[in-house]
């Protein structure tokens, strides 16, 4: 296949992460060129025409999200970085933090550089024992080798990579909620305004990038952006890691172009659907997008176009289901999820994931009742729009769009008390 | 200053306010939870969520700062519906217990309900199992089911009282305040976070199951418990006074005064009004062969104005002592004032209580003096050492000693006393200086009388009339009035107002609410 590989080309490559491997294969030349030849400006500008957009879910464009970062504060500027990959379904992150380290730290100094940080601090999933292991061997042999201190790769700029492992918590991929996490305290995201761009980290400006972000930037320095800008579609740069899951042939971390369709994604990557049965519907970007049935499923993979259809691109996430699969269940699965990792800091999320949970079980325990449709949508609405995050209008996102679009499966378990799955 | 709209009403606020302090400015009420003025902006009950043009979404009018032109929707049925949605989802795991609840009557789950609910329950699962009347500290019990996890006790407790015993424990709707690993509730200012819990989570101890708080009445008044002067509300039982044994007062709660104490009040004082309702003289008395004896007003007051014209007549006022107290109102003292100083033309006037030592203080709200009008006696010009006074009693020099209030708790003080020749003493409450006396008064406490007190920075502050004398006690105003009557002095004061008209030149009602500086 002629798919240009951004950052999972050394993936299975045990040698890439090694720093002398890495360096023989080309690599930090995307930070010496910014830091040789460019001017912090420059790189913004460039980042900005590369259409690189954040890949941890939200989608904002990375160059922007930089420019927002007033200098004149008096106050250090950081670095920190969503490692805390747990969106159900995402397991992308972790294969550039166990295969290609470099590639990330790399990253890290050409946004450090324009920006204008300083300490940059990794906040990483606490189930991520491996990958935190070999980033924190890649970090110590960084330091050793003048990659990272006080003349980074030998120039005038200084900077400091700190690992930060996390204990266990989704609502800690929330970007503020890991900002308390990182200060020591209880994982609740922050009120917004202020947005951390300005008032951060130990109340400092604050740059939060996701790890596949970062790992574009090296390329970008070296190749430019109107080459990045191009692999992509319009709007959304270069590639993007998939993580493809569920009733697939060949489920895993497939790296293509923004805009690619999600049927080539399924069909042609994944080998189709397994024992080759029909396809009934797939979650497009992790559990917290709206799930899309198969008449809706031919989409073009990027961010502009899964929000026309009515769900999102998220974290890249994408989970198949097929025929056999029960809608009722699958809902009660994610939220399962949602109600345990609800921080429970405001109302609507606290109580409404909770509750719904519980309908869907007392469903699933064959209890339901014929009303349980309408409240069902009725808490969803009043779970949107109305928390502090967006964890409770991701969950509300979710399971309305399996009870919207699956209401006769809701139906059948409520009148008859049963799957009907189950006889199958 | 920006002018922003307020539900059709233009309102113009300091810049940095929020919409929510905005709205009060109009007088708009908008439903909350978390928020209090007092503490620091949680954002996290979304009961206070509000329409602003052009934002996309409901805006919560707790955190979101005014801006020049904003326009604001409080009443909106998309505000109405976010609203119900709230207190729907509060009520999903609320047991439900009013019943039994002593918050219910002040409760605002209920009250909000009662306004902006009012739907049926579509709630069928098995409610949420925590822990319930949990005693946290000495004054506070926790109830976990009740809670809404508004989190104004925990910030009270890092903010305010800044001891960090409460924090919210698990996630999601596991979540629990609970106390930190071997804390205790156990601070000076531990019972406001019964005041400002919104619902029934977190309830006093001492008011358990006393009293439905609907049958209350409030009255405001002035906490006697240091010079600091807090504003309280004495809450009390007129409907049902066979119930809690007799006792009138139910409980004290703070009431706002930016000058004072804010929304606070320590617990010292919230809980010390005791002595309202308890080891109260209710009769006169006088000793009769070493035993006091019951005896009637006119008996008494016969004796008082006989043995001080006596003595005024074969002595002088040199014969004479006073000893007031800084327990005593204004009005008293001046009474005090008048009557043994200006027209008896006694000098001997003192009121501290020398053996008083310092007691506890921080740099919050509690003082090391212990009564509530030390100030108002020094600007009266009561100056005298009470010791010294003592001292001329005991050593015959003083004839008539005339102790007000006074607890005199010193082996040093009885000594003296045992010594003296004739002592009157007029209090509300048994003390040890009684049993030194020749006459004992019964005069009323703080709460039977309108009066003021004049705080440790000159502020004064009126406390109003909550209920009657007890039994046969009068007020101190009205015991002056008889003796100086019975003296045949020229008295133009029937009551306290005439007294405060008089020192203060204005009426009570024209006070300033806050107090006024002296």
């Amino acid at each position: 296949m002629s798919v240009q590989k951004l950052v999972s080309e050394y993936f299975s490559n045990p040698e890439a992460k090694e720093l002398a491997w890495y360096r023989r294969h080309g690599g930090y030349e995307g930070a010496l060129k910014a830091l040789d030849e460019m001017k912090p400006q420059e790189i913004i500008d460039e980042v900005i025409s590369a259409n690189l957009r954040g890949l941890g879910g939200a989608g904002f464009p990375t160059g922007r999200k930089w420019s927002f970062v007033p200098r004149d504060t008096g106050k250090p500027i950081y670095l920190a970085v969503n490692a805390d990959e747990s969106e159900p379904g995402t397991f992308k992150d972790r294969y550039i933090l166990e295969w290609d380290p470099h590639r990330l730290l790399e990253g890290i100094i050409i946004c450090a550089y324009a920006v204008g940080i300083h300490t940059a601090y990794i906040y990483i999933r606490g189930e991520y024992v491996r990958p935190a292991e070999t980033l924190q061997g890649a970090i110590e042999e960084a330091y050793q080798e003048g990659v990272l201190g006080k003349q980074v790769l030998g120039k005038d700029f200084s900077l400091d990579v700190h690992i930060h492992r996390g204990a266990g918590a989704y609502i800690c991929g929330e970007e503020t909620g890991l900002l308390e996490s990182l200060e020591g305290k209880k994982g609740w995201p922050r009120l917004k305004p202020p947005f951390p761009a300005v008032v951060g980290l130990f109340g400092s400006p604050t740059v939060i990038n996701n790890v596949e972000t970062l790992s574009h930037l090296p390329r970008i320095m070296v190749n430019g952006s109107q080459w990045f800008a191009e692999i992509g579609c319009e709007r959304s740069g270069g590639t993007r890691l998939f993580a493809l899951s569920g009733s697939v042939k060949k489920p895993g971390v497939y790296e293509l172009p923004m805009g690619t369709s999600l049927h080539e994604l399924i069909y042609q990557h994944g080998g189709g659907i397994w024992n080759d049965k029909a396809l009934k519907a797939v979650i497009p970007g992790g559990a917290s997008a709206a799930v899309l049935t198969h008449q809706e499923s031919d989409v073009q993979l990027d961010f502009d176009s899964c929000i026309k259809a009515g769900s999102m691109l998220g974290s890249g996430a994408v989970i198949v289901m097929d025929e056999d699969v029960c809608m009722v269940k699958a809902a009660h699965n994610i939220m399962r999820f949602f109600a345990h990792e609800s921080c429970g800091q405001c109302t609507p999320c606290r109580e409404g994931t909770a509750w719904v949970y519980r309908i869907l079980t007392r469903i699933l325990e064959g209890q339901g009742t014929p009303d349980d449709i309408n409240s069902l949508l009725e808490i969803g609405g009043n779970m949107s729009g109305t928390s502090i995050c967006a964890l409770s209008d991701g969950a509300a996102m979710s399971f309305r769009s399996y009870v919207n679009k699956f209401t006769s499966e809701f139906e059948y378990h409520i009148r008859h008390g049963k799957c009907e799955f189950d006889e199958r | 200053m920006p002018t922003i709209t307020i539900d059709q009403q233009e309102v113009q606020v300091e810049a940095g306010s929020t919409v929510i302090q905005a709205a009060e400015k109009l007088g708009v009420y908008v439903p909350r939870y978390c928020y209090h003025p007092g503490l620091s902006v949680a954002g996290s009950c979304r009961m206070c969520l509000v329409e602003i043009e052009k934002m996309p979404k409901l805006a919560i009018s707790c955190h979101t700062q005014v801006q020049e032109g904003m326009q604001v929707r409080t009443n909106s049925d998309q505000v109405t519906q976010a609203r119900r949605a709230m207190l729907e989802f509060l009520l999903v795991d609320h047991p439900l217990d009013c019943p039994v609840c002593d918050q219910a009557g002040e409760c605002d789950l209920q009250n909000y309900y009662m306004e902006i609910g009012q739907h049926d329950s579509r709630f069928l699962e098995d409610k949420r199992k925590a822990k319930k009347a949990s005693v946290i500290g000495p004054h506070v019990i926790l109830d976990q089911e009740r809670c809404i996890l508004c989190t104004r006790c925990t910030r009270f407790c890092e903010e305010i009282s800044q001891t960090d015993e409460l924090g919210v424990f698990n996630r999601g709707n596991r979540s629990v305040i609970d106390l930190f690993p071997g804390q205790l509730l156990d601070n000076p200012y531990s019972g406001n976070v019964i005041d400002i819990c919104p619902v029934g989570a977190l309830t006093e101890r001492e008011f358990r199951f006393q009293c439905r708080v609907w049958y209350l009445r409030q009255q405001d008044s002035i906490c006697t418990g240091c010079s600091r002067g807090c504003n309280v509300s004495i809450h009390h039982n007129p409907s049902r006074p066979y119930k809690a044994g007799g006792k009138r007062v139910q409980r004290l709660k703070p009431r706002f005064n930016p000058e004072v104490n804010r929304w606070w009040i320590c617990d010292e004082g919230r809980f010390g009004y005791q002595f309202i309702d308890q080891n109260r003289i209710e009769q006169p008395f006088r000793r009769v062969s070493g035993e006091l004896e019951a005896a009637g007003w006119d008996a008494v007051l016969e004796e008082v104005s006989t043995a001080l014209e006596a003595v005024l007549e074969k002595f002088g006022p040199q014969g004479i002592g006073i000893i007031a107290s800084p327990q005593q109102s204004n009005e008293e003292m001046h009474l005090i004032h008048k009557l043994f100083g200006e027209l008896m033309g006694i000098e001997q006037i003192g009121y501290r209580n020398p053996w008083e030592s310092e007691g506890f203080h921080d740099d919050f709200l509690i003082r090391a003096d212990k009564n509530p009008n030390s100030r108002g006696a020094e600007e009266i010009g009561f100056n005298n050492d009470s010791r010294s006074l003592l001292e001329k009693a005991a050593s015959g020099e003083i004839k008539v000693l005339y102790i007000f209030q006074h607890n005199f708790e010193s082996e040093e003080a009885h000594e003296l006393l045992a010594r003296a020749e004739y002592v009157i003493f007029q209090g509300s409450n048994w003390t040890k200086t009684a049993d030194f006396c020749n006459l004992v008064l019964p005069s009323s406490t703080h709460a039977e009388e309108d009066g003021t007190f004049t705080n440790f920075e000159g502020r004064i502050q009126r406390f109003e009339q909550v209920f009657l004398p007890l039994s046969e006690s009068k007020s101190g105003i009205e015991i002056m009035t008889l003796l100086a009557r019975r003296l045949k002095y020229e008295w133009p004061y029937t009551d306290s107002s005439d007294v405060f008209l008089e020192w203060h030149g204005k009426a009570y009602d024209d006070l300033e609410d806050f107090g006024e500086l002296i």
